[in-house]
């Protein structure tokens, strides 16, 4: 069974009832579209390396040549912004992939079977989602090492209890359904049943939960390099851009902390606002 | 003439949202007198509920009265029912008696709560108001019932205090929306008897909603046959389902189960006879056991010859079910043996089984249509898939080909196989159910009361079709059922259980002209009476 028979699962998207639903998040689906459009086109349309410093033009404030201003070594605060933005979302999208991957299959399988496996997965999820989860990437950056795939990879980890979590129980919901019982009367293999008939009818609630995550996951990256953690010192990175800036709030350079700190948010805002849209969407209560 | 105690004339009401406009009811006009029954009577859709709740003041947000009056002891309360009215004037008894109580609440505060709210009462003014209702609805250990929790009572009891609210604040009207539905035919009978005399002790009204004509006949004074929000037919039960006007109604009266219905082939029985020495089930002292030691089936024996209809009857927990999934593998049983073609099955465990040969012979239908099928499936792939996972596959266009034919031979369209269950009815989720189980062409079909959910006349076609499909595939059927009149249509033997173990065997003729246990015949007295005349 290939990807997109897969996908032909899932009824045809209706985009015009989606934006006159859900206007908020339509509004925030073509805000993250935007986002995600320049960060792609970013080595393109960027009027500045974002690298290349440039000292006599340092601490700029925003004008006709550099619309965010400049930071303390010169650099364009703008083409720095889509440089970050190229970093921060493949790292937000790259630990959140990883997570549900691993996450909804151990989910599905515990939640499928039962048992003790099950009954010990439940113990370990609990015991990983009683650390502050801050706290344990801080931990595990600091012992990993300061790089942005470990940055990844703590960002992951401290995200696939969740996911085992959602995919345990949505699964557990439905081992029992008629249609699954009926799919076992007709022949179906245990591992199809849960590929072909569990995994399409809980995605809808794993998608919601991934695009709220998303949001989180970058918080969380730039929450990490702000600290310092993660990101190697030149490259343009929101939370560490926001954090060089705030040596100079206090001279009232505040472009330096304003522009990164602003797509930040409306990055993160974009992504709640998409995934409680989508929740409401999905939810089979609302649906006509 | 003396004034009605209820009468709604004209009463209109439509469901408005975004961009619909739907008419429910297109003017609905009855009345209620004091003492008196009367019965709603209609399948799903029809506005009967509507109309309970109209009354009530319940209706939802997305719904409004557009014309007509209800008048309540003379008061006109058309959309605006006074709260002093809820529960002291109009009561309301709901469907599910477990959902109408409050979980985490002992019975006593929660019928406390409703004495309360219609009138100051000191200490003991309570404790003598909540003995004198427990006396009321025949409830004896009242102390028990009225220090538990809803979920340590039986559903019986449930529907006993949910009674015991509804009459609490003394109202003149009782609203009954299917008051006994998910409840036993034992338990049914004594809901009823202790409702119908509740209301003529007390001189309400009271109004019947409900799907089952039976019902309506034995405890109705008044009947209404409701149809796409209109009354189509009015009178008394006797003289409406001895001589239905009504062209609907009598379609209804014709598709009601009753001692005497028969199929429409007679002929069938010819098929019925041929019996064979090897039986093609049989099921040897058969134990199912939870973990915590109770015995859902308990030494269960029986054989079904080829070509024969066995139907299991029982109330709900008397382990019909649950012997449905044993035979069908889909649980393991602690003890005995499962034979099929004389070959042992249970020694195959269940997870195992999709891969076993006799996976395809022994086919199920289940109860919840709709839910048992793959929400994101569409009909042609849900009856497609058993053929894909166990084969033989024709190729190409003739897979197409035999799908199609095998819904038609259910009765369901080309066009109707690309729909998704949330698109269909529920008469057509059963045919598709249907059509899935015998595309591999099985040689055991168990059907685990596949028309439950389903209306009269939706019922009678299932039926029909089911005793057509027996006749031209020559399959065998293990019918699990709680409707004996239903059994007695299609099955040539029955077993009846109860609490895991059989109660009685034997042609479906003889239990039911002379039932061999008590239980039985109990069970037989407990039907509601088609037509108050015949006898049973």
């Amino acid at each position: 069974m290939t990807m997109t028979d897969f996908m032909t699962r899932f009824r045809r998207p209706d985009i015009g009832r989606f934006v006159r639903r859900q206007p908020v998040a339509a509004l925030a689906f073509a805000g993250l579209s935007a986002i995600v459009l320049l960060a792609l086109l970013a080595p393109l349309i960027s009027p500045y390396d974002p690298l290349a410093s440039d000292v006599p033009h340092a601490l700029l404030p925003p004008d006709r040549l550099h619309w965010f201003g400049t930071d303390e070594l010169g650099r364009d605060v703008f083409s720095r912004i889509l440089a970050a933005a190229r970093l921060d979302l493949s790292i937000a999208v790259s630990a959140v992939a990883i997570s549900l991957v691993a996450g909804v299959t151990v989910g599905c399988f515990c939640g499928y079977q039962g048992g003790w496996l099950d009954r010990v997965t439940g113990r370990i999820v609990d015991v990983l989602t009683a650390f502050p989860l801050f706290v344990m990437a801080m931990a595990l950056v600091a012992v990993l090492g300061n790089s942005i795939a470990n940055l990844i990879y703590a960002t992951a980890i401290i995200n696939f209890p969740f996911y085992i979590r959602i995919a345990r129980s949505e699964v557990a919901a439905r081992r029992n359904l008629g249609w699954v019982e009926a799919a076992h009367v007709s022949g179906t293999s245990p591992t199809r049943v849960v590929l072909m008939f569990l995994l399409p009818n809980i995605l809808p609630t794993i998608v919601v939960q991934a695009s709220l995550n998303l949001g989180w996951a970058i918080l969380n990256a730039a929450g990490l390099s702000f600290l310092g953690l993660g990101i190697p010192v030149p490259t343009p990175e929101w939370g560490v851009m926001v954090a060089n800036g705030a040596h100079f709030m206090s001279s009232g350079r505040w472009w330096l902390v304003v522009f990164p700190g602003g797509m930040l948010m409306v990055t993160i805002l974009c992504f709640n606002l998409l995934g409680d849209g989508l929740r409401d969407l999905l939810d089979p209560r609302t649906r006509s | 003439m003396t004034k009605p105690l209820l009468s709604i004339r004209d009463l209109r009401v439509s469901f408005v949202s975004d961009r619909t406009h739907k008419d429910v009811l297109h003017g609905v006009s009855l009345s209620v007198e004091r003492g008196k029954v009367l019965a709603l009577v209609g399948e799903s859709g029809s506005g009967k509920s509507v109309t309970g709740l109209t009354t009530m003041g319940l209706l939802p947000r997305q719904a409004t009265v557009t014309g007509g009056s209800i008048r309540f002891r003379g008061e006109e309360i058309t959309g605006h029912v006074p709260r002093s009215l809820r529960g002291a004037g109009i009561a309301m008894v709901f469907q599910n008696p477990r959902a109408a109580l409050n979980p985490t609440r002992r019975i006593r505060d929660q019928l406390s709560d409703v004495i309360r709210a219609h009138g100051k009462v000191d200490r003991a003014g309570l404790q003598a108001r909540l003995t004198e209702l427990m006396h009321q609805v025949s409830i004896t250990d009242a102390t028990r019932c009225l220090n538990a929790y809803p979920h340590q009572l039986s559903g019986g009891l449930c529907q006993r205090i949910v009674i015991a609210m509804a009459v609490a604040c003394s109202p003149d009207l009782i609203i009954a929306d299917e008051p006994t539905t998910g409840l036993d035919v034992l338990t049914q009978k004594a809901a009823m008897d202790l409702l119908l005399r509740l209301t003529r002790e007390r001189d309400m009204g009271m109004i019947l909603v409900t799907h089952d004509l039976g019902m309506a006949a034995q405890y109705s004074d008044d009947v209404a046959v409701m149809r796409h929000g209109k009354i189509v037919e009015r009178g008394t039960p006797e003289a409406l389902f001895r001589s239905p006007r009504n062209d609907y109604t009598r379609q209804l009266v014709a598709a009601c189960p009753t001692a005497t219905s028969l199929l429409e082939a007679p002929e069938a029985t010819v098929a019925r006879q041929a019996a064979e020495p090897v039986p093609l089930l049989e099921v040897r002292s058969m134990v199912k056991e939870y973990q915590n030691g109770f015995r859902a089936v308990d030494d269960v024996s029986f054989v079904i010859r080829p070509g024969e209809c066995l139907g299991l009857i029982g109330e709900s927990g008397s382990g019909k079910s649950t012997i449905s999934r044993l035979v069908s593998r889909l649980v393991d049983p602690e003890g005995g043996e499962i034979l099929f073609n004389g070959t042992p099955i249970s020694t195959i465990p269940a997870e195992a089984f999709y891969r076993a040969s006799q996976r395809r012979q022994i086919q199920f239908v289940f109860q919840d249509a709709a839910g048992s099928l793959n929400p994101r499936y569409t009909a042609y792939r849900s009856i497609v898939d058993p053929l894909l996972r166990m084969g033989p596959v024709p190729d190409g266009e003739a897979l197409r080909a035999l799908v199609v034919r095998t819904a038609c031979s259910v009765g369901l369209s080309e066009e109707m196989l690309e729909r998704y269950p949330h698109q269909m009815s529920g008469g057509q989720c059963a045919r598709v159910g249907i059509a899935r189980a015998i595309i591999v062409s099985p040689d055991l079909l168990i059907l685990d009361e596949p028309t439950a959910a389903l209306d009269v006349l939706v019922q009678a076609e299932v039926l029909a079709l089911l005793e057509r499909l027996r006749r031209e595939r020559g399959m065998s059927y293990l019918f699990v059922s709680h409707d004996l009149h239903v059994v007695r249509m299609l099955c040539d033997r029955a077993i009846i259980l109860r609490r895991g173990r059989i109660v009685e065997a034997g042609r479906c003729d003889d239990i039911f002209r002379a039932p061999q246990s008590d239980y039985t015949a109990s069970l037989l007295e407990a039907i509601p009476h088609f037509s108050p005349g015949a006898s049973v």
